[in-house]
């Protein structure tokens, strides 16, 4: 049987571009050296993620998909407070935003 | 309704291979926004409305907000005028307007012709995701409370500036 969401589309069809955001934010994160860039796709991989779940959620008309993605919303605004805090550290100590120009560590 | 869930996700994809592909930081940072506008309307199709709006407020705004005062931050001194001009030259709001005006029609089709349809009672309410949260989520709400103040804590610690 064929599971179908509110606006008829298969829930394969919103899984399948979850997953095809997801490995696009990751080829981002995995490809791109610049922290910048690092930090905008882990936010696509998480909004992939909370589109899983909504599509989720929406196929069986429950709320708790969208629970999970205000969530998801939450940990994203955290995380990139800290991350461009990060950022602006790297920027500061070596003038550059090249992930690679900070790979030692102290100690 | 159909159809518009596959144009939008074919904006959402193109948009966001677009944003890991760019050079230039704000380059990417509006195709950003115009892949977060389309998984917005994919969600409002879905009839989650509450969840559209938030991800257009708070990612399409905020977080997006946030990535622009650091792109700029980062990008001060004599020639930030000149780049920023580069940056904002005509051709580069095309791309992004063109996803934008197809989105914008979707929008205004779901509103006028398919008003009907979206008012089904498949469609998941505010009041209930409200309830959800305050009732059976709500040490998931603590706990989220506790990590914004964490993250607040940790970004103003991470931002001081170095004592020499």
């Amino acid at each position: 049987m064929e599971r179908l969401l509110i606006a008829n589309v298969p829930m394969e069809h919103g899984l399948i571009l979850a997953a095809i955001l997801f490995a696009l934010g990751l080829a981002g994160v995995l490809a791109r050296r610049n922290i910048v860039f690092m930090l905008m796709s882990v936010e696509i991989m998480l909004n992939a993620v909370g589109l899983a779940f909504v599509i989720a959620g929406a196929r069986w008309g429950q709320v708790d998909g969208q629970v999970m993605f205000i969530f998801i919303l939450t940990m994203a605004a955290a995380e990139v407070s800290v991350g461009l805090a990060l950022v602006l550290q790297l920027y500061h100590t070596f003038k550059t935003l090249d992930v690679d120009a900070a790979s030692t560590m102290k100690g | 309704m159909n159809l518009l869930f596959y144009i939008s996700a074919i904006v959402a994809v193109v948009s966001t291979f677009l944003v890991i592909t760019r050079t230039s930081a704000v380059h990417a940072l509006l195709y950003l926004i115009v892949s977060l506008l389309a998984v917005a309307l994919i969600f409002f199709a879905l009839g989650a409305p509450f969840v559209a709006a938030l991800e257009v407020i708070i990612y399409a705004g905020a977080i997006m907000v946030l990535f622009v005062f650091v792109i700029m931050m980062l990008n001060l001194g004599g020639t930030a005028a000149t780049q920023e001009t580069q940056w904002l030259r005509p051709g580069i709001w095309i791309g992004p307007s063109i996803m934008c005006l197809i989105l914008a029609v979707e929008l205004i089709y779901m509103f006028t012709l398919e008003r009907e349809r979206l008012s089904s009672a498949a469609e998941v309410t505010p009041k209930q995701v409200g309830i959800a949260l305050f009732g059976p989520y709500v040490v998931g709400v603590e706990l989220a409370s506790m990590l914004l103040l964490s993250g607040l804590i940790g970004s103003y610690h991470l931002g001081r500036p170095h004592k020499h």
